[in-house]
């Protein structure tokens, strides 16, 4: 048995707008293992930041959870399910940046323009600690010096936009990490940088996670990313799940046409002088929009297809349903 | 070696006494992509403003080979640009923000024919419709607002108001960032088409290598305002020579999780 984290059974999130419902997750099941780095992949729209978002119940009107559950921690005594939490709950508090912290694309959004970088980073602390403001403040600096920023007794004093954009992203990231959170989410956290800065983020964070020794969510589109940091890979589309692996499985041997289809299209892949094929070249006429069940593959894969598509694969016999 | 349909020779521009280009020359060829690389704040945006004169360089030599045969870009006075806007257009990044939203598709792909002088109202339709074949959108599309398309539709969109004068050449700044994987590669597809059907030039700004690597001939690697490097893509991507083109080319994330990613450390190689 796996020890897992989180959890996530049959999430189900639908927004009300004007012109009618949306259903921005349709049942979505998938597991984080505890101290091990899990990306979902998929495009705009697939339920990416949605899904992190009901983790740490961010969802907010005109959304709604509509089903499910998400467990945290669900071997241990102490497992709560974080969809069931009544709104407010302490618990919720606690769960927001102490149990798990998130960070996210834009980190000029994610600062707040008008405070120093140090009361940033240490009121995460006080937030969650019974701590005195300058225990707090030494243990931002420290926190602040880990993720790589230079000269921090003087940086510590500067606002957001006296920092280089890998720098204030090194800052989102030292805020997340300051309380110890057992789940790190980051949302897209290098889309918006370059990608010398980007390699140098990717570095930090892979370097945090293997001497905390924390679990990590990590949303993203690019499958370059993805392959770097990843030891399993989620792939999403339309609000559901349809492929579930060890990176290594999902990127080399993908075994659902809309992951094969994801990755045809990628220019890094495909020979510079051949066309790219998009996904529906791929796909073809697979039906990939129906909500198929996951289903354990013998190399221990899931995927989402219909009877038929399943019959050319080797189906785990089990009883464990996921 | 083909015409040289765009001749670039020490061209600056600063913005307040900070160089943002610095003494750019460079040659694009006839019916060729140029990449042209470099991290934010490189100059890439900004050198291909300055040879549409988008922006006015504070010096250099821009020379076009038009239809009337060559000339000096940065001589001419506005008014005698225009005609030669027809021959030079661009695409850009954003395809929410460079459509006009009060605009209709027609209204925005019709705009530059009206510019330009195609009078009859006929003939003008009849344009449109023959390039929104050739982007592939629906006719349908043409009465309704960028709104009602996607980011794949709508950058479409601009690259048929871009084609629809007929250029000889096309800056596409960034046209592909800000597109899903799967309409990336559309996108890219179809600007191969139209290249190889109508022998367009392409200038291609971008800061994914990946993407470049794919669709330009040649590159020229950008930092801190300087061409840094430049030549064809093999040559650069395989061997490349600079510090700096080593830099960025050890940043890219390989989409196989076999082959690690190994940055190279910028203080080291004294960037």
């Amino acid at each position: 048995m796996t020890d897992n984290v989180l959890e996530i059974r049959d999430l189900g999130v639908e927004f009300k707008t004007d012109t009618g419902t949306t259903n921005a997750l349709r049942g979505v099941n998938f597991d984080v293992p505890r101290g091990k780095v899990t990306a979902i992949v998929g495009e705009s729209g697939s339920g990416k930041s949605v899904t992190a978002n009901c983790i740490m119940r961010l969802i907010q009107r005109p959304g709604r959870i509509t089903s499910g559950s998400i467990l945290f921690n669900p071997t241990s005594t102490e497992s709560f399910d974080i969809v069931a939490l009544p709104d407010k709950d302490s618990l919720i508090y606690e769960l927001r940046g102490g149990l798990i912290s998130m960070v996210f694309q834009e980190p000029m959004t994610a600062l707040s323009p008008v405070h120093k970088v140090g009361d940033q980073v240490s009121e995460a602390i006080l937030c969650h600690r019974n701590v005195s403001k300058a225990e707090a403040w030494e243990e931002a600096a420290e926190m602040l010096n880990h993720v790589g920023i230079e000269d921090v007794s003087r940086r510590i004093n500067m606002y957001p936009f006296e920092f280089s954009g890998g720098m204030r992203q090194r800052v989102v990231i030292a805020t997340a990490l300051v309380c110890h959170p057992e789940v790190l989410i980051c949302d897209e956290p290098t889309t918006a940088l370059d990608v010398t800065i980007q390699a140098e983020i990717l570095t930090l964070i892979k370097r945090l996670q293997t001497e905390l020794n924390n679990s990590i969510l990590f949303i993203t589109h690019d499958i370059g990313v993805v392959a770097q940091i990843s030891d399993y890979v989620v792939v999403m589309y339309q609000g559901r799940v349809l492929e579930i692996g060890s990176t290594h499985q999902v990127l080399k041997d993908p075994k659902h046409p809309y992951t094969q289809g994801l990755l045809a299209a990628i220019p890094g892949i495909a020979p510079p002088d051949q066309r790219l094929s998009t996904i529906s070249d791929v796909v073809g006429d697979i039906d990939i929009t129906t909500a198929y069940p996951l289903t354990t593959l013998s190399d221990g894969r899931k995927v989402s297809l219909p009877q038929e598509a399943l019959r050319k694969f080797s189906i785990r016999r089990t009883s464990e349903t996921l | 070696m083909n015409d040289v349909v765009l001749k670039v020779r020490d061209l600056n521009k600063s913005f307040d006494g900070v160089p943002a280009i610095q003494d750019i020359s460079f040659d694009l060829f006839r019916a060729e992509t140029l990449g042209i690389v470099g991290e934010s704040g490189s100059g890439k945006t900004t050198l291909a403003r300055c040879i549409l004169r988008a922006i006015e360089p504070d010096s250099g030599h821009v020379e076009f080979l038009s239809d009337d045969g060559k000339v000096d870009l940065l001589k001419l006075r506005h008014k005698a640009m225009l005609p030669l806007r027809r021959e030079m257009q661009m695409v850009f990044q954003d395809p929410y923000a460079s459509l006009n939203p009060r605009m209709t598709v027609r209204e925005i792909i019709e705009e530059p024919l009206v510019i330009h002088g195609v009078k009859s109202k006929a003939k003008r339709l009849e344009r449109i419709r023959e390039i929104l074949d050739l982007v592939q959108l629906d006719h349908d599309s043409l009465y309704r607002f960028p709104h009602a398309f996607s980011g794949g539709q709508r950058q479409r969109i601009g690259i048929a108001r871009a084609l629809i004068l007929r250029p000889k050449m096309v800056v596409c700044d960034e046209t592909v960032s800000a597109l899903d994987v799967s309409v990336q590669a559309q996108i890219i597809n179809l600007l191969e088409d139209l290249q190889r059907e109508l022998h367009l030039t392409y200038m291609f700004v971008a800061h994914d290598l990946a993407v470049v690597r794919h669709i330009c001939d040649r590159v020229l690697v950008m930092h801190r305002g300087k061409v840094v490097e430049s030549g064809t893509i093999d040559q650069v991507f395989d061997h490349p020579q600079q510090n700096y083109t080593k830099l960025l080319l050890s940043a890219i994330p390989s989409p196989d999780p076999d082959v690690r990613l190994n940055p190279l450390d910028r203080r080291t190689l004294g960037l």
